[in-house]
């Protein structure tokens, strides 16, 4: 088996868990980043590391997406509300992502979440993948 | 250093104008300035405009005079009207020049704004994916914040509501047809909690301000308004901002706070001492958390003061008096000299159906907008410094 097609490989790395986002942490003070970037928005040096992002944190903020939106989307023709949201990966950031569950009624602040990779878009030669946060299950 | 009056105001009807471009509302808001200060365009010693998407404003001077002034342009999103009043206050106030307009001005397309993740420094699989979409940023906002104050979210139907009630007195507003709560909770939903109501929309219109030196503003007018206090602010490291793929664990307040302190410090008065404010309603939630931050109610009290109707245009702290931004509509580059031309209206007396009663002496004015950036003034009817 291949892995899924993804939006950009360069937001990911392989860990023993699976894959897992990539950031950036400043070895001067320990600011964390996603995605990778050369200067510190805390401290403004430049000395920015590779780091792995937690696969698992809880649901910080949410929302859903009611309509289609415009370009520069290019997800599938056929609208399917999706719930987007803020993950809080602990002692690393507060990531933005696509939520597996979609219905506003079954998200809490604070529920326990994991990464998962979810098709969002068909092209020709197959699904294309992204990142999205799903409820994890004890 | 001399204080900074403002003595002409012009409009140009917000909403849709079809047939009529961006730079011709904001030739004819030029006009009406120049007309309520008793002026032309010969006597103005400089310019400051700007438009998000209607034009350069320095191109305005084939219409309104070829003087050889100084017209610099602004663009500053939401807070351009704002910047461009920072730059008239400075130009003033240092003394430069004794007499000028500022102008905002725009034309948007119908449909929320579209914007390229590059022009922000994102990678493509941002908007690729779904996520450049500003709706959805105001909705985890409001989200969170209703989360961390215990506040119901019943509460963003009624911002919207009163934004209608107010619109309906308001001849120059855009949406002039009021709605009940119900309803508005009961349109789809944009982005969860907020419906499609409690959401201002791309629109169109102008406006212009003549200031001036304040000893001179009584050769223009008998009813000076004082800009006491103009300031700008941009965000710190951890504020809750737009189009952010990750955000710091560290929290820090938006730029909303640090802009209202100074302006509050500046003019020597504090929150308590507004009798009306316009600060920025792109959504309900907006209003409802920047009523908050910028220090005319503490965080959570805001449901009360709704529910209460003290921040209707007949309440002891009136917001919005025109119908801000969601009976208005957001054409960028006008809509923070659209609440500077409300509040002078409020304090000259002149606000007709939607004056509020007494007599006013302090308006404040609030933007906030990508990519976290706000502008407030302090208007006075007395001149403080």
């Amino acid at each position: 088996m291949t892995a899924p097609r993804f939006v950009d490989p360069s937001l990911l790395s392989d860990t023993e868990e699976g894959p897992a986002l990539l950031g950036s942490r400043c070895t001067d003070c320990g600011a964390h980043t996603f995605p990778r970037q050369g200067g510190c928005p805390r401290c403004t040096g430049a000395g920015m590391a590779d780091v792995v992002l937690s696969r698992t944190g809880t649901l910080w903020s949410f929302t859903t997406q009611g309509f289609r939106p415009k370009p520069p989307y290019t997800g599938t023709e056929a609208h399917e509300p999706y719930a987007v949201g803020y993950v809080e990966l602990p002692g690393q950031l507060l990531v933005e992502t696509r939520l597996v569950e979609a219905d506003p009624d079954r998200l809490e602040i604070g529920m326990p979440v994991e990464l998962a990779l979810v098709p969002f878009r068909d092209d020709p030669d197959g699904p294309v993948h992204t990142f999205a946060f799903v409820r994890r299950t004890p | 250093m001399s204080g900074v009056a403002i003595v002409g105001i012009g409009m140009h009807r917000f909403g849709r104008t079809e047939g009529v471009s961006g730079r011709a509302q904001a030739v004819h808001a030029a006009r009406r300035a120049l007309d309520d200060a008793g002026l032309r365009f010969s006597d103005m010693q400089f310019g400051f405009g700007g438009s998000h998407s209607a034009g350069d404003a320095d191109t305005l001077v084939s219409e309104l005079g070829l003087t050889g002034l100084p017209f610099i342009n602004v663009a500053n999103g939401c807070a351009t009207g704002g910047s461009a009043l920072i730059a008239a206050d400075a130009a003033i106030r240092s003394g430069t020049h004794d007499l000028g307009i500022v102008i905002g001005f725009d034309k948007h397309p119908r449909g929320a704004f579209d914007t390229d993740p590059a022009d922000h420094g994102i990678g493509s699989w941002y908007g690729e994916t779904g996520m450049m979409v500003t709706t959805q940023f105001f909705g985890m906002k409001i989200q969170r914040y209703l989360h961390d104050h215990g506040i119901k979210p019943d509460v963003l139907a009624e911002v919207a509501a009163k934004a209608f009630r107010n619109g309906a007195r308001n001849p120059m507003a855009w949406r002039r047809k009021e709605m009940a709560a119900a309803e508005i909770a009961a349109a789809p939903m944009i982005s969860h909690p907020l419906t499609q109501y409690m959401y201002c929309s791309p629109a169109e219109g102008a406006v212009a301000l003549v200031l001036c030196r304040a000893e001179d503003a009584h050769h223009y007018t008998d009813r000076p308004v004082f800009l006491a206090a103009a300031t700008f602010r941009s965000r710190r490291y951890g504020s809750f901002e737009v189009f952010s793929p990750w955000l710091a664990l560290d929290r820090a307040e938006s730029p909303t706070v640090e802009a209202a302190a100074a302006a509050f410090a500046a003019a020597g008065l504090a929150p308590s001492e507004v009798d009306v404010a316009q600060i920025q309603d792109t959504e309900s939630g907006a209003e409802l958390m920047h009523m908050a931050e910028t220090g005319l109610c503490a965080h959570g009290e805001q449901e009360e003061l709704i529910l209460s109707g003290a921040t209707a245009i007949e309440g002891r702290l009136p917001v919005n008096t025109d119908g801000g931004c969601l009976a208005n509509g957001e054409p960028i580059g006008a809509s923070g000299l659209r609440q500077v031309h409300e509040n002078v209206l409020q304090l000259r007396g002149d606000a007709g159906e939607h004056q509020i009663p007494g007599d006013p002496q302090v308006g404040f004015t609030h933007v906030y907008g990508a990519p976290g950036i706000s502008a407030c003034t302090v208007l006075t009817r007395e001149e403080r410094s």
